[in-house]
Protein backbone atom coordinates (compact mmCIF):
# COMPACT_ATOMS: atom_id res chain seq x y z
CA UNK A 1 0.00 0.00 0.00
CA UNK A 2 2.85 2.44 0.87
CA UNK A 3 3.69 2.98 -2.81
CA UNK A 4 0.66 3.73 -4.26
CA UNK A 5 1.45 6.14 -7.11
CA UNK A 6 -1.38 9.56 -8.02
CA UNK A 7 1.33 10.73 -10.46
CA UNK A 8 0.71 7.45 -12.48
CA UNK A 9 -3.60 8.55 -12.32
CA UNK A 10 -3.02 12.42 -12.43
CA UNK A 11 -0.62 11.55 -15.81
CA UNK A 12 -3.66 9.42 -17.38
CA UNK A 13 -6.09 11.55 -17.07
CA UNK A 14 -6.70 13.30 -20.23
CA UNK A 15 -6.37 9.53 -21.60
CA UNK A 16 -8.86 8.72 -19.06
CA UNK A 17 -11.29 11.82 -19.95
CA UNK A 18 -11.19 10.16 -23.75
CA UNK A 19 -12.28 7.11 -22.33
CA UNK A 20 -14.95 8.26 -20.33
CA UNK A 21 -16.05 10.63 -23.39
CA UNK A 22 -16.55 7.26 -24.66
CA UNK A 23 -18.51 5.65 -22.23
CA UNK A 24 -20.54 8.99 -22.36
CA UNK A 25 -21.28 8.43 -25.59
CA UNK A 26 -22.12 5.07 -25.86
CA UNK A 27 -24.62 5.35 -22.59
CA UNK A 28 -26.42 8.49 -24.46
CA UNK A 29 -26.68 6.38 -27.37
CA UNK A 30 -27.84 3.28 -26.56
CA UNK A 31 -30.29 5.06 -24.07
CA UNK A 32 -31.92 7.30 -26.84
CA UNK A 33 -32.11 4.07 -29.45
CA UNK A 34 -33.40 1.92 -26.33
CA UNK A 35 -36.01 4.52 -25.23
CA UNK A 36 -37.53 5.11 -29.43
CA UNK A 37 -37.27 1.73 -30.77
CA UNK A 38 -38.10 0.56 -27.16
CA UNK A 39 -41.64 2.51 -27.23
CA UNK A 40 -42.29 1.30 -30.46
CA UNK A 41 -41.50 -2.57 -29.54
CA UNK A 42 -43.71 -1.73 -26.50
CA UNK A 43 -46.44 -0.33 -28.71
CA UNK A 44 -45.93 -3.56 -30.99
CA UNK A 45 -46.29 -6.21 -27.96
CA UNK A 46 -49.72 -4.89 -26.97
CA UNK A 47 -50.73 -4.50 -30.08
CA UNK A 48 -53.62 -6.74 -31.45
CA UNK A 49 -51.69 -7.74 -34.51
CA UNK A 50 -51.14 -10.97 -32.93
CA UNK A 51 -48.29 -11.87 -35.13
CA UNK A 52 -46.21 -8.57 -34.23
CA UNK A 53 -47.21 -8.91 -30.71
CA UNK A 54 -45.30 -12.54 -30.73
CA UNK A 55 -42.27 -11.15 -32.46
CA UNK A 56 -42.05 -8.50 -29.87
CA UNK A 57 -42.54 -10.17 -27.04
CA UNK A 58 -40.13 -13.27 -28.40
CA UNK A 59 -37.45 -10.77 -28.88
CA UNK A 60 -37.77 -9.09 -25.63
CA UNK A 61 -37.52 -12.56 -23.76
CA UNK A 62 -34.68 -13.31 -25.59
CA UNK A 63 -32.92 -10.36 -25.21
CA UNK A 64 -33.38 -10.61 -21.19
CA UNK A 65 -32.85 -14.08 -20.56
CA UNK A 66 -29.21 -14.45 -22.05
CA UNK A 67 -26.02 -12.04 -21.07
CA UNK A 68 -24.92 -8.98 -21.78
CA UNK A 69 -21.53 -10.62 -22.67
CA UNK A 70 -22.84 -12.71 -25.41
CA UNK A 71 -24.95 -10.50 -27.05
CA UNK A 72 -21.80 -8.59 -27.40
CA UNK A 73 -20.31 -11.48 -28.78
CA UNK A 74 -23.04 -12.54 -30.85
CA UNK A 75 -22.94 -8.89 -32.90
CA UNK A 76 -19.59 -9.18 -33.45
CA UNK A 77 -19.75 -12.54 -35.17
CA UNK A 78 -23.09 -11.27 -36.66
CA UNK A 79 -22.63 -7.78 -38.07
CA UNK A 80 -19.48 -8.52 -40.20
CA UNK A 81 -22.10 -11.08 -42.19
CA UNK A 82 -24.90 -9.13 -42.07
CA UNK A 83 -22.79 -5.78 -43.86
CA UNK A 84 -21.28 -8.83 -46.25
CA UNK A 85 -24.90 -9.52 -47.13
CA UNK A 86 -25.82 -6.21 -47.62
CA UNK A 87 -23.27 -4.78 -49.62
CA UNK A 88 -22.95 -8.16 -51.40
CA UNK A 89 -19.03 -7.97 -50.91
CA UNK A 90 -16.67 -11.06 -50.88
CA UNK A 91 -15.43 -11.14 -47.35
CA UNK A 92 -17.39 -11.01 -44.29
CA UNK A 93 -16.43 -6.96 -43.56
CA UNK A 94 -14.42 -6.37 -40.47
CA UNK A 95 -15.91 -3.84 -38.20
CA UNK A 96 -14.07 -2.32 -34.83
CA UNK A 97 -15.10 -2.71 -31.52
CA UNK A 98 -16.29 0.44 -31.42
CA UNK A 99 -19.11 -0.09 -34.12
CA UNK A 100 -20.05 -3.33 -32.83
CA UNK A 101 -20.64 -2.09 -29.56
CA UNK A 102 -23.37 0.57 -30.50
CA UNK A 103 -25.25 -1.76 -32.21
CA UNK A 104 -25.44 -4.52 -29.58
CA UNK A 105 -25.97 -1.97 -26.45
CA UNK A 106 -29.11 -0.19 -28.50
CA UNK A 107 -30.16 -3.74 -29.64
CA UNK A 108 -29.93 -4.91 -25.98
CA UNK A 109 -31.43 -2.41 -24.37
CA UNK A 110 -34.19 -2.38 -26.37
CA UNK A 111 -35.77 -5.08 -24.78
CA UNK A 112 -34.88 -3.49 -21.26
CA UNK A 113 -36.58 0.24 -21.81
CA UNK A 114 -39.32 -1.65 -23.94
CA UNK A 115 -40.27 -3.69 -20.44
CA UNK A 116 -40.40 -0.31 -18.22
CA UNK A 117 -42.23 1.72 -21.22
CA UNK A 118 -45.12 -1.25 -21.37
CA UNK A 119 -45.18 -1.44 -17.80
CA UNK A 120 -46.16 2.90 -18.17
CA UNK A 121 -48.47 1.91 -20.87
CA UNK A 122 -49.97 -0.74 -18.68
CA UNK A 123 -50.28 1.35 -15.60
CA UNK A 124 -52.91 4.18 -17.31
CA UNK A 125 -56.41 3.23 -16.68
CA UNK A 126 -58.02 1.28 -20.26
CA UNK A 127 -60.97 3.87 -19.74
CA UNK A 128 -59.03 6.61 -21.51
CA UNK A 129 -58.52 5.20 -24.15
CA UNK A 130 -62.03 4.66 -24.47
CA UNK A 131 -62.74 8.55 -23.76
CA UNK A 132 -60.13 9.11 -26.44
CA UNK A 133 -61.61 7.62 -28.97
CA UNK A 134 -65.38 8.77 -27.73
CA UNK A 135 -63.46 12.02 -28.40
CA UNK A 136 -62.93 11.54 -31.85
CA UNK A 137 -59.29 10.64 -31.61
CA UNK A 138 -57.74 8.32 -34.08
CA UNK A 139 -56.04 5.16 -31.51
CA UNK A 140 -52.80 6.85 -32.43
CA UNK A 141 -53.45 9.63 -31.41
CA UNK A 142 -54.92 8.45 -27.88
CA UNK A 143 -51.86 6.87 -27.90
CA UNK A 144 -49.13 9.60 -28.53
CA UNK A 145 -51.47 12.43 -27.25
CA UNK A 146 -52.92 10.71 -23.71
CA UNK A 147 -51.45 7.77 -22.93
CA UNK A 148 -47.86 7.81 -24.15
CA UNK A 149 -46.77 11.22 -22.12
CA UNK A 150 -48.68 9.88 -18.53
CA UNK A 151 -46.39 6.69 -19.08
CA UNK A 152 -43.21 8.16 -19.76
CA UNK A 153 -44.05 10.73 -16.51
CA UNK A 154 -44.83 7.96 -14.48
CA UNK A 155 -41.67 5.86 -15.18
CA UNK A 156 -39.65 8.37 -15.66
CA UNK A 157 -37.82 7.56 -12.28
CA UNK A 158 -37.68 3.64 -13.37
CA UNK A 159 -36.16 4.51 -17.07
CA UNK A 160 -33.40 6.97 -15.11
CA UNK A 161 -32.39 4.13 -12.85
CA UNK A 162 -31.99 1.14 -16.30
CA UNK A 163 -30.41 4.56 -17.56
CA UNK A 164 -27.55 4.17 -14.54
CA UNK A 165 -27.18 0.25 -14.69
CA UNK A 166 -27.06 0.94 -18.46
CA UNK A 167 -23.98 3.46 -17.68
CA UNK A 168 -22.56 0.85 -15.65
CA UNK A 169 -23.23 -1.78 -17.88
CA UNK A 170 -21.28 0.07 -20.84
CA UNK A 171 -17.85 -1.08 -18.80
CA UNK A 172 -18.62 -4.71 -20.40
CA UNK A 173 -17.45 -3.31 -23.61
CA UNK A 174 -13.80 -4.38 -22.12
CA UNK A 175 -14.20 -7.84 -23.85
CA UNK A 176 -14.01 -7.05 -27.23
CA UNK A 177 -10.99 -4.66 -26.50
CA UNK A 178 -13.19 -0.87 -26.85
CA UNK A 179 -11.38 2.24 -25.10
CA UNK A 180 -14.35 2.85 -22.84
CA UNK A 181 -13.42 4.32 -19.39
CA UNK A 182 -12.39 1.15 -17.37
CA UNK A 183 -11.10 0.11 -21.37
CA UNK A 184 -8.56 3.28 -21.16
CA UNK A 185 -7.93 2.53 -17.79
CA UNK A 186 -7.15 -1.02 -18.06
CA UNK A 187 -4.71 0.04 -20.75
CA UNK A 188 -2.29 2.21 -18.49
CA UNK A 189 -2.86 -0.28 -15.57
CA UNK A 190 -1.46 -3.19 -17.92
CA UNK A 191 1.49 -0.82 -19.57
CA UNK A 192 2.63 0.12 -16.36
CA UNK A 193 2.13 -2.08 -14.27
CA UNK A 194 -0.07 -0.49 -12.22
CA UNK A 195 -3.11 -2.31 -11.58
CA UNK A 196 -3.82 -1.35 -7.90
CA UNK A 197 -3.82 2.66 -8.69
CA UNK A 198 -6.06 2.62 -11.60
CA UNK A 199 -8.83 -0.15 -11.08
CA UNK A 200 -9.14 2.03 -7.13
CA UNK A 201 -9.46 5.29 -9.39
CA UNK A 202 -11.78 3.59 -11.93
CA UNK A 203 -14.09 2.05 -9.09
CA UNK A 204 -13.88 5.62 -6.55
CA UNK A 205 -15.24 7.28 -10.22
CA UNK A 206 -17.98 4.93 -11.38
CA UNK A 207 -19.02 4.93 -7.46
CA UNK A 208 -19.32 8.48 -7.28
CA UNK A 209 -21.18 9.10 -10.63
CA UNK A 210 -23.67 6.45 -9.70
CA UNK A 211 -23.99 7.18 -6.57
CA UNK A 212 -24.76 10.74 -7.17
CA UNK A 213 -27.29 9.81 -10.42
CA UNK A 214 -29.39 7.36 -7.65
CA UNK A 215 -29.69 9.94 -4.90
CA UNK A 216 -30.78 12.24 -7.58
CA UNK A 217 -33.45 9.47 -8.99
CA UNK A 218 -34.73 8.93 -5.42
CA UNK A 219 -35.06 12.55 -4.73
CA UNK A 220 -37.25 13.02 -7.68
CA UNK A 221 -39.26 9.98 -7.27
CA UNK A 222 -40.57 11.48 -3.64
CA UNK A 223 -41.00 14.86 -5.11
CA UNK A 224 -43.25 12.28 -7.84
CA UNK A 225 -45.08 10.58 -5.27
CA UNK A 226 -45.95 13.67 -3.52
CA UNK A 227 -47.56 15.54 -6.59
CA UNK A 228 -49.45 12.61 -7.69
CA UNK A 229 -50.87 11.90 -4.29
CA UNK B 1 -24.71 -13.63 -45.99
CA UNK B 2 -24.54 -16.72 -48.64
CA UNK B 3 -21.48 -17.78 -48.04
CA UNK B 4 -21.98 -19.08 -44.08
CA UNK B 5 -21.01 -22.47 -43.74
CA UNK B 6 -23.45 -24.04 -42.19
CA UNK B 7 -21.82 -27.20 -39.80
CA UNK B 8 -24.19 -28.47 -36.81
CA UNK B 9 -22.60 -31.84 -36.63
CA UNK B 10 -19.55 -29.26 -35.27
CA UNK B 11 -20.06 -30.18 -31.90
CA UNK B 12 -19.55 -33.87 -32.82
CA UNK B 13 -15.85 -32.78 -34.37
CA UNK B 14 -12.81 -33.22 -31.93
CA UNK B 15 -11.15 -30.40 -30.89
CA UNK B 16 -8.04 -29.06 -33.00
CA UNK B 17 -5.63 -28.97 -30.00
CA UNK B 18 -6.71 -31.77 -28.53
CA UNK B 19 -3.66 -33.99 -27.72
CA UNK B 20 -5.12 -37.54 -27.85
CA UNK B 21 -7.85 -36.55 -30.41
CA UNK B 22 -10.68 -37.57 -27.66
CA UNK B 23 -11.76 -33.87 -26.65
CA UNK B 24 -14.92 -32.90 -28.19
CA UNK B 25 -16.38 -28.96 -28.86
CA UNK B 26 -19.88 -30.61 -27.10
CA UNK B 27 -17.64 -31.00 -24.33
CA UNK B 28 -16.48 -27.71 -24.09
CA UNK B 29 -20.15 -26.36 -24.15
CA UNK B 30 -20.94 -28.82 -21.05
CA UNK B 31 -18.05 -27.99 -19.30
CA UNK B 32 -18.60 -24.12 -19.74
CA UNK B 33 -22.59 -24.68 -18.43
CA UNK B 34 -20.50 -26.63 -15.18
CA UNK B 35 -18.65 -23.83 -14.48
CA UNK B 36 -21.87 -21.05 -15.21
CA UNK B 37 -24.04 -23.09 -12.88
CA UNK B 38 -21.88 -23.90 -10.34
CA UNK B 39 -20.72 -20.07 -10.14
CA UNK B 40 -24.68 -19.10 -10.06
CA UNK B 41 -25.53 -21.41 -7.56
CA UNK B 42 -22.49 -20.89 -5.14
CA UNK B 43 -22.94 -16.94 -5.55
CA UNK B 44 -26.72 -16.78 -4.85
CA UNK B 45 -25.76 -19.32 -1.82
CA UNK B 46 -23.27 -16.72 -0.39
CA UNK B 47 -26.50 -13.73 -2.08
CA UNK B 48 -28.98 -14.95 -0.38
CA UNK B 49 -27.70 -15.19 3.52
CA UNK B 50 -25.64 -11.87 3.38
CA UNK B 51 -28.70 -10.35 1.86
CA UNK B 52 -31.36 -11.22 4.32
CA UNK B 53 -28.55 -10.11 6.91
CA UNK B 54 -27.88 -7.13 5.41
CA UNK B 55 -32.07 -6.24 4.22
CA UNK B 56 -32.62 -7.04 8.20
CA UNK B 57 -30.57 -4.93 9.24
CA UNK B 58 -31.40 -1.80 7.23
CA UNK B 59 -34.69 -2.37 8.77
CA UNK B 60 -33.70 -2.19 12.69
CA UNK B 61 -34.28 0.80 14.98
CA UNK B 62 -30.75 0.69 15.55
CA UNK B 63 -29.56 3.80 13.07
CA UNK B 64 -26.29 2.84 13.18
CA UNK B 65 -26.73 -0.52 12.22
CA UNK B 66 -29.27 0.56 9.44
CA UNK B 67 -26.96 2.91 7.92
CA UNK B 68 -24.10 0.70 8.03
CA UNK B 69 -26.51 -1.37 5.81
CA UNK B 70 -27.57 1.09 3.56
CA UNK B 71 -23.40 2.03 2.97
CA UNK B 72 -23.29 -1.59 2.29
CA UNK B 73 -25.93 -1.87 -0.50
CA UNK B 74 -25.02 1.67 -1.99
CA UNK B 75 -21.57 0.68 -2.70
CA UNK B 76 -21.97 -2.52 -4.02
CA UNK B 77 -24.63 -1.42 -6.34
CA UNK B 78 -22.48 1.76 -7.57
CA UNK B 79 -19.74 0.07 -9.07
CA UNK B 80 -20.03 -2.10 -12.34
CA UNK B 81 -19.64 -5.92 -11.64
CA UNK B 82 -16.29 -5.98 -13.95
CA UNK B 83 -14.88 -3.68 -11.99
CA UNK B 84 -16.28 -4.88 -8.57
CA UNK B 85 -14.52 -8.72 -10.00
CA UNK B 86 -11.23 -6.95 -10.78
CA UNK B 87 -10.78 -5.05 -7.44
CA UNK B 88 -11.01 -8.76 -5.89
CA UNK B 89 -9.09 -10.38 -8.79
CA UNK B 90 -6.32 -7.87 -9.15
CA UNK B 91 -6.16 -5.38 -6.30
CA UNK B 92 -6.91 -6.82 -2.86
CA UNK B 93 -4.09 -9.35 -2.88
CA UNK B 94 -1.84 -6.34 -3.80
CA UNK B 95 -3.26 -4.34 -0.66
CA UNK B 96 -3.44 -7.32 1.81
CA UNK B 97 -0.02 -8.51 4.24
CA UNK B 98 2.77 -9.60 2.23
CA UNK B 99 1.58 -13.33 3.21
CA UNK B 100 -1.73 -13.46 2.33
CA UNK B 101 -1.64 -11.45 -0.54
CA UNK B 102 0.56 -14.30 -1.70
CA UNK B 103 -1.50 -16.94 -0.74
CA UNK B 104 -4.17 -15.48 -3.09
CA UNK B 105 -1.90 -15.47 -5.35
CA UNK B 106 -0.50 -18.57 -5.68
CA UNK B 107 -2.07 -20.91 -3.36
CA UNK B 108 -5.45 -20.63 -3.33
CA UNK B 109 -7.35 -23.31 -5.10
CA UNK B 110 -9.19 -22.62 -8.22
CA UNK B 111 -8.82 -18.55 -7.85
CA UNK B 112 -11.17 -17.42 -11.13
CA UNK B 113 -13.63 -19.61 -9.84
CA UNK B 114 -13.77 -18.84 -5.73
CA UNK B 115 -13.28 -15.00 -7.02
CA UNK B 116 -15.75 -14.90 -9.34
CA UNK B 117 -19.00 -16.23 -7.10
CA UNK B 118 -17.31 -14.51 -4.02
CA UNK B 119 -17.48 -11.45 -6.16
CA UNK B 120 -20.56 -12.07 -7.57
CA UNK B 121 -22.25 -13.36 -4.38
CA UNK B 122 -21.28 -9.83 -2.71
CA UNK B 123 -22.80 -8.00 -5.89
CA UNK B 124 -26.18 -9.71 -5.69
CA UNK B 125 -26.42 -9.60 -1.65
CA UNK B 126 -26.62 -5.86 -2.45
CA UNK B 127 -29.62 -6.64 -4.80
CA UNK B 128 -31.08 -9.36 -2.39
CA UNK B 129 -30.44 -7.11 0.66
CA UNK B 130 -33.12 -4.19 -1.18
CA UNK B 131 -35.88 -6.46 -1.89
CA UNK B 132 -35.69 -8.24 1.62
CA UNK B 133 -35.86 -4.49 3.25
CA UNK B 134 -38.54 -3.66 0.94
CA UNK B 135 -40.54 -7.30 1.76
CA UNK B 136 -40.25 -5.96 5.56
CA UNK B 137 -41.28 -3.04 4.95
CA UNK B 138 -44.60 -3.50 2.75
CA UNK B 139 -45.93 -5.38 6.00
CA UNK B 140 -48.25 -3.19 7.98
CA UNK B 141 -46.30 -1.95 11.38
CA UNK B 142 -49.11 -3.62 13.37
CA UNK B 143 -47.57 -6.82 13.04
CA UNK B 144 -44.67 -6.03 14.87
CA UNK B 145 -46.31 -4.29 17.60
CA UNK B 146 -48.63 -7.32 18.01
CA UNK B 147 -45.45 -8.96 18.38
CA UNK B 148 -43.78 -6.92 21.17
CA UNK B 149 -47.16 -6.68 22.64
CA UNK B 150 -47.33 -10.27 23.22
CA UNK B 151 -43.92 -10.23 24.62
CA UNK B 152 -41.66 -11.48 21.84
CA UNK B 153 -38.46 -10.15 21.86
CA UNK B 154 -36.93 -8.25 18.75
CA UNK B 155 -35.39 -10.90 17.29
CA UNK B 156 -38.14 -13.11 17.44
CA UNK B 157 -40.58 -10.60 16.22
CA UNK B 158 -38.40 -11.24 12.59
CA UNK B 159 -38.02 -14.68 13.15
CA UNK B 160 -41.20 -15.66 14.15
CA UNK B 161 -43.48 -12.90 12.57
CA UNK B 162 -41.84 -10.77 9.87
CA UNK B 163 -39.31 -12.97 8.10
CA UNK B 164 -41.78 -15.68 7.26
CA UNK B 165 -43.96 -13.23 5.47
CA UNK B 166 -41.52 -10.76 3.66
CA UNK B 167 -39.52 -13.52 2.59
CA UNK B 168 -43.13 -15.04 0.91
CA UNK B 169 -44.08 -11.72 -0.71
CA UNK B 170 -40.42 -11.55 -2.17
CA UNK B 171 -40.38 -15.04 -4.20
CA UNK B 172 -41.02 -13.13 -7.28
CA UNK B 173 -38.48 -10.44 -7.47
CA UNK B 174 -35.92 -13.30 -6.09
CA UNK B 175 -36.65 -15.29 -9.24
CA UNK B 176 -35.33 -12.19 -11.71
CA UNK B 177 -32.27 -11.96 -8.95
CA UNK B 178 -31.61 -16.18 -9.58
CA UNK B 179 -31.90 -15.84 -13.19
CA UNK B 180 -29.56 -12.26 -13.13
CA UNK B 181 -27.12 -14.14 -10.92
CA UNK B 182 -26.88 -16.87 -13.81
CA UNK B 183 -26.60 -13.98 -16.56
CA UNK B 184 -24.16 -12.14 -14.41
CA UNK B 185 -21.95 -15.12 -13.99
CA UNK B 186 -20.46 -14.57 -18.09
CA UNK B 187 -18.43 -11.51 -16.51
CA UNK B 188 -16.28 -13.93 -14.90
CA UNK B 189 -14.81 -14.65 -18.02
CA UNK B 190 -13.08 -11.05 -17.83
CA UNK B 191 -11.22 -12.61 -15.15
CA UNK B 192 -10.79 -16.25 -17.06
CA UNK B 193 -13.16 -18.35 -15.73
CA UNK B 194 -14.05 -20.61 -18.31
CA UNK B 195 -17.29 -20.07 -18.33
CA UNK B 196 -20.24 -21.03 -20.87
CA UNK B 197 -19.88 -18.10 -22.74
CA UNK B 198 -16.03 -17.79 -22.76
CA UNK B 199 -16.49 -21.64 -24.00
CA UNK B 200 -18.09 -20.26 -26.73
CA UNK B 201 -16.23 -17.13 -27.81
CA UNK B 202 -13.47 -20.09 -27.40
CA UNK B 203 -15.18 -22.52 -29.75
CA UNK B 204 -15.96 -19.68 -32.29
CA UNK B 205 -11.78 -18.75 -32.31
CA UNK B 206 -11.03 -22.82 -33.03
CA UNK B 207 -14.01 -23.34 -35.57
CA UNK B 208 -15.24 -19.94 -37.20
CA UNK B 209 -18.71 -21.99 -36.48
CA UNK B 210 -20.49 -18.59 -34.92
CA UNK B 211 -23.87 -19.24 -35.31
CA UNK B 212 -24.02 -22.82 -34.45
CA UNK B 213 -21.76 -22.00 -31.13
CA UNK B 214 -23.61 -18.84 -29.74
CA UNK B 215 -26.87 -20.61 -31.14
CA UNK B 216 -26.22 -23.57 -28.53
CA UNK B 217 -25.10 -21.26 -25.49
CA UNK B 218 -28.08 -19.17 -26.06
CA UNK B 219 -30.82 -22.34 -25.47
CA UNK B 220 -28.57 -23.07 -22.59
CA UNK B 221 -29.10 -20.08 -20.96
CA UNK B 222 -32.23 -20.03 -21.42
CA UNK B 223 -32.48 -23.45 -20.54
CA UNK B 224 -30.82 -22.05 -17.14
CA UNK B 225 -33.26 -19.31 -16.84
CA UNK B 226 -36.46 -21.55 -17.47
CA UNK B 227 -34.72 -24.32 -14.64
CA UNK B 228 -34.01 -21.30 -12.07
CA UNK B 229 -37.82 -19.89 -12.86
CA UNK B 230 -39.79 -23.65 -12.00
CA UNK B 231 -37.63 -24.02 -9.10
CA UNK B 232 -38.73 -20.92 -7.60
CA UNK B 233 -42.23 -20.94 -8.61
CA UNK B 234 -42.44 -24.56 -7.07
CA UNK B 235 -41.24 -23.29 -4.06
CA UNK B 236 -43.51 -20.26 -3.54
CA UNK B 237 -46.07 -22.67 -4.31
CA UNK B 238 -45.20 -25.40 -1.69
CA UNK B 239 -44.76 -21.77 0.85
CA UNK B 240 -47.93 -20.14 -0.30
CA UNK B 241 -50.09 -19.00 2.59
CA UNK B 242 -54.22 -19.75 2.68
CA UNK B 243 -56.05 -16.51 2.14
CA UNK B 244 -53.22 -14.16 0.50
CA UNK B 245 -52.68 -13.23 -3.03
CA UNK B 246 -51.64 -16.18 -4.70
CA UNK B 247 -51.94 -18.19 -1.85
CA UNK B 248 -54.74 -21.21 -1.71
CA UNK B 249 -58.06 -21.09 -0.55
Amino acid sequence: MGDFDFEVIVQSLPYLWKGMQYTLVLTAVAMTGGIVLGTLLAIAKLSPIKPLAIAATTYVNLMRSIPLVLVIFWFYFLVPLLIQGLTAAEQPVPIGPDQTAFVSFTLFEIAYYCEIIRAGIQSIPQGQMAAGKALGFTPTQVLVYVILPQAFRNMLPVLLTQTIVLFQDTSLVYVISATDFLGAASKIAQRDGRLVEMYSFVAIVYFLICFTLSQWVRRLQLNFSLATR
Amino acid sequence: MGKYNWNWHIFWETVATSADGSEKYYQWMLIGLGWTVATGLAAWAIALILGSLIGVIRTTPLRWLAGLGDAYVELFRNIPLIVQLFLWFFVLPEILPQTAGDWLKKEMPLPEFITAFVGLGLFTSARVAEQVKAGIQSLPPGQKNAGLAMGFTLPQVYRYVLLPMAFRLIIPPLTSELMNVFKNSAVALTIGLMELTAQARQMNEYTFQGFETFTVATILYIFVAFMANRVMALIEKRVQVPGYIGGGR
